[in-house]
């Protein structure tokens, strides 16, 4: 495909705003009491298309400054730590075989964690979709007459909105990590899949403490340790008087039935320890084959994922064990659009992802635009290929008027997200497969496409030697419309659909063929000055010259090698 | 249809199986090739087991962890023990200060505590009569052996056997003393994991470091939930 740098149309949630501004709908980003801060009404698909909301969030200096703080350390630890690692290209090579393995193996590899489960004394649910899951969770709460749960960090808990649903169930879901304690007091969304609360420094953190925390101490500091001390006191007595807990899962362990949690702070350990009920919610992707695969991946996840060696803390579990920890268990295995994603044979390879986020602390796109431009609880690389699969049955990949169709077009294709991915994901090649297809999807589409036009315009023009040369000609007039930066910013329609969302580099005053002619003319005169080819760089000339020189292409514009090809 | 029949059956039609009906979304996948599985990670370090190298190693991640790391001899063990428990103020700074109260599983070496003055409090947290959470709360400190460590990921790991208790004593109180014996200490995880993979039902806790958070501008900041402070006893052997 040759289009898939182009986005070929800026979609809109149907009822969202118009461009730049924030609409007052409830679908988008919002002013409140601490900055903007977009209210979904689904977790994997909120707010403006990409485009639209990335231009709003790039206006936001503050969140800049903050996202580049934290993922240059980020970054940094993450480096270090990997390089000390001698084998660390061979574990890759193993978790990415492994997690290869588990797609291929998948049905039997479920059937037998429940198994191994359900003989452990716990009980196995299954969810089709978010609504089902969310059910299931307040159902147990409620035959607990718990009103409060008490909640570990979890992707798929915030992938299916299991904190609103219970909130209108009545039971309060309370997040006990510091970060996600953060976001849900401020009554905002995680930016970031490790650190929710990336997009906040220490002083919003203070702010959102004081206001909202209710006991905070009124003389709190912006000093991260005494935050953390006060985020502390605030939970110590919920874990101490919870009845349920709700966690997701880092890893599933098929041949054992044992189920794994990492953290550091050790709200983990509490709600996986002292509440009499523990419900863990986890996507269907999660399985590992054997215990001891936990040998791999539990070298590749914290290093990628915090830039530690080791996180302080990862807990395991199998079933329930009589004395120690929750008497009731249930695993609630989640679907929600996954077998989607593992139809496709390129796309299913997004399954594979283990949530380190080391993808989005190294990717340029993710680090200026933060997390909320996404409109999705995965932002970021693994975002852009997740998010829209995950969806694909409610429009999604190739869903022409689907906002999340834009998503793959949230990335540079660099690969620095390839290259730190623990289980070696090919995040860039799945983004071109996935634009090719959104490319496809919209070709069919009824309607004067200016991009379809344009595109089948160009294909006509540079199918053809002469057609080209005349078009390069015509295009030197547009040279005016640089500004001194020699950049136009805004051009004229259709152009201007490009200059919408990108800059122009103004057109020079002569094309390449014409300054090649000129100078194969000079060049025939020893000394002639180069110089005198004006709209190209004189260093860039006598380079092209040398080169040239010996190949000598027809002199004539319209037959030039490169034109009968 | 069940809804546990139904995503197995759209799983199996993701994969290419036929006469299971669709995906969500309508689609029936590709069968996926079979897979290999390389293995050419390292199963063991150079350092065998409890060497002095390991042991060193593990000594300088703890430290990196912020943890405190007392290089004892069985018969040096209780009076260390004491020491950081009675006179905190003598072996580490007063504000991480162990108290007048310990708690410990009832699997524990007794001669551990030999060296204990009267004054002090032991629980002794038995299956037949558990501490609660609040109970817990009010203990100053825990004491307890170790399953295996790992020297260069720093960790060391509890299964709940009798010399280590159920995973609430260890997590509850704040400050945390976990004996390792040196012949305990492995240089990779997977030497580690496969110590462990022999029980693998047992309910384990894998401890890095005291409890920690970085959800801050990524800065770390050491004790949050968990115990505050982490002393490891390394037990010669």
């Amino acid at each position: 495909m040759s289009t898939f740098l182009g986005i070929p149309g800026i979609r809109r949630r149907s009822g969202a705003s118009d461009g730049g501004t924030p609409a007052d709908g409830g679908s988008t980003a919002g002013e409140g009491p601490f900055g903007p801060v977009p209210h979904p009404d689904e977790p994997l698909r909120w707010g403006d298309a990409f485009p639209a909301a990335a231009k709003q969030t790039l206006a936001n200096d503050q969140l800049r400054a903050n996202l580049g703080h934290a993922t240059r350390t980020i970054r940094a630890k993450r480096a270090s730590v990997v390089g000390e690692v001698p084998d660390w290209e061979a574990l890759r090579d193993t978790g990415s075989a492994v997690k290869e393995q588990v797609m291929a193996d998948l049905p039997d590899l479920l059937a037998q964690l429940e198994e191994n489960v359900t003989a452990r004394g716990g009980v196995v649910h299954w969810a089709r979709d978010a609504a089902e899951a969310n059910r299931i969770v307040a159902d147990i709460a409620r035959a607990k007459e718990a009103d409060e749960v008490v909640k570990v960090k979890s992707m798929a808990t915030q992938e299916i909105g299991l904190n609103e649903y219970l909130a209108d169930e009545g039971i309060a879901a309370i997040e006990t990590d510091l970060a996600e304690l953060i976001v849900q007091l401020a009554d905002d969304m995680p930016s970031h899949i490790l650190v929710p609360a990336i997009h906040r420094n220490r002083a919003e953190i203070r702010e959102i403490f004081l206001q909202r925390m209710g006991d905070a101490p009124e003389d709190l500091s912006d000093v991260p340790r005494e935050l953390a001390m006060a985020a502390r006191a605030h939970l110590r007595r919920k874990f101490l008087s919870a009845k349920v807990a709700v966690s997701g899962a880092n890893f599933g362990v098929a041949d054992t039935g044992t189920l794994a949690v990492v953290e550091s702070e050790g709200n983990g350990r509490m709600c996986l320890t002292l509440p009499e009920t523990l419900v863990t919610v986890m996507g269907i992707e999660k399985l590992i084959p054997t215990y001891t695969d936990l040998e791999v991946f539990l070298q590749l996840l914290p290093r990628s994922s915090t830039g530690e060696r080791m996180n302080p803390y990862t807990s395991l579990w199998t079933g329930v064990t009589p004395g120690d920890g929750p008497q009731e268990f249930h695993l609630v295995l989640l679907d929600n659009g996954r077998t989607d994603v593992l139809a496709d044979e390129v796309g299913r390879s997004a399954l594979h992802c283990i949530r380190c986020s080391a993808c989005l602390n190294v990717c340029p796109v993710y680090e200026r635009v933060g997390g909320h431009a996404y409109g999705s609880v995965y932002p970021g690389p693994i975002g852009a290929i997740l998010t829209p699969q995950l969806t694909a049955s409610s429009g999604g990949v190739s869903g022409a008027d689907d906002v999340n169709a834009s998503l793959p077009y949230a990335s540079t294709l660099c690969g620095a997200c390839y290259d730190v991915c623990p289980v070696k994901i090919d995040i860039p090649s799945i983004l071109v497969d996935l634009r090719a297809r959104e490319v496809d999807a919209d070709r069919g589409r009824s309607g004067v496409d200016p991009w379809k036009a344009a595109m089948k315009a160009a294909s006509w023009v540079m199918s053809d030697g002469g057609r080209f040369g005349l078009a390069g000609r015509a295009a030197t007039l547009g040279h005016g419309l640089g500004g001194s930066d020699g950049v136009i910013s805004k051009a004229p329609p259709p152009a201007s659909a490009w200059t919408r969302s990108r800059d122009l580099p103004a057109p020079p005053k002569q094309t390449f063929r014409q300054w090649m002619a000129a100078h194969e003319r000079d060049a025939d005169h020893p000394d002639a000055n180069y110089r005198e080819a004006d709209g190209y760089d004189s260093s860039h000339s006598r380079a092209e010259t040398a080169t040239n020189r010996s190949r000598r292409p027809g002199g004539d514009e319209g037959e030039t090698t490169e034109g009968r090809r | 249809m069940s809804a546990r029949d139904d995503v197995l059956n759209r799983v199996r039609a993701a994969l290419g199986q036929p006469g299971v009906g669709t995906t969500a979304a309508g689609a029936v996948g590709a069968t996926p090739a079979d897979v290999q599985v390389p293995r050419e990670y390292r199963s063991a370090g150079e350092h065998s087991p409890g060497s002095a190298a390991v042991v060193e190693q593990l000594v300088d991640r703890l430290v990196d962890y912020k943890a405190h790391v007392h290089e004892v001899t069985a018969a040096e063990l209780p009076d260390r023990v004491a020491e950081l428990l009675v006179a905190p103020e003598q072996a580490v700074p007063e504000s991480e200060a162990a108290g007048g109260s310990v708690v410990v599983p009832s699997g524990l070496d007794e001669a551990w505590l030999g060296a204990l003055p009267s004054d002090v409090v032991v629980h002794r947290d038995v299956p037949d009569s558990p501490l609660s959470a609040l109970a817990l709360d009010e203990v100053d400190a825990v004491l307890t052996a170790a399953r295996v460590a790992c020297s260069e990921t720093g960790t060391i790991v509890l299964d709940g056997e009798r010399d280590q208790g159920r995973r609430a004593i260890s997590l509850v109180p704040d400050v945390h003393l976990c004996v390792v014996r040196t012949d305990q200490v492995v240089q990779t995880l997977p030497e580690a994991v496969r110590i462990l993979a022999d029980h693998p039902g047992r309910p384990q806790t894998w401890i890095s470091g005291p409890s920690a958070t970085s959800d801050i501008e990524l800065d770390r900041v050491e004790g949050v939930h968990g115990p505050r402070t982490l002393h490891v006893l390394l037990l010669a052997t």
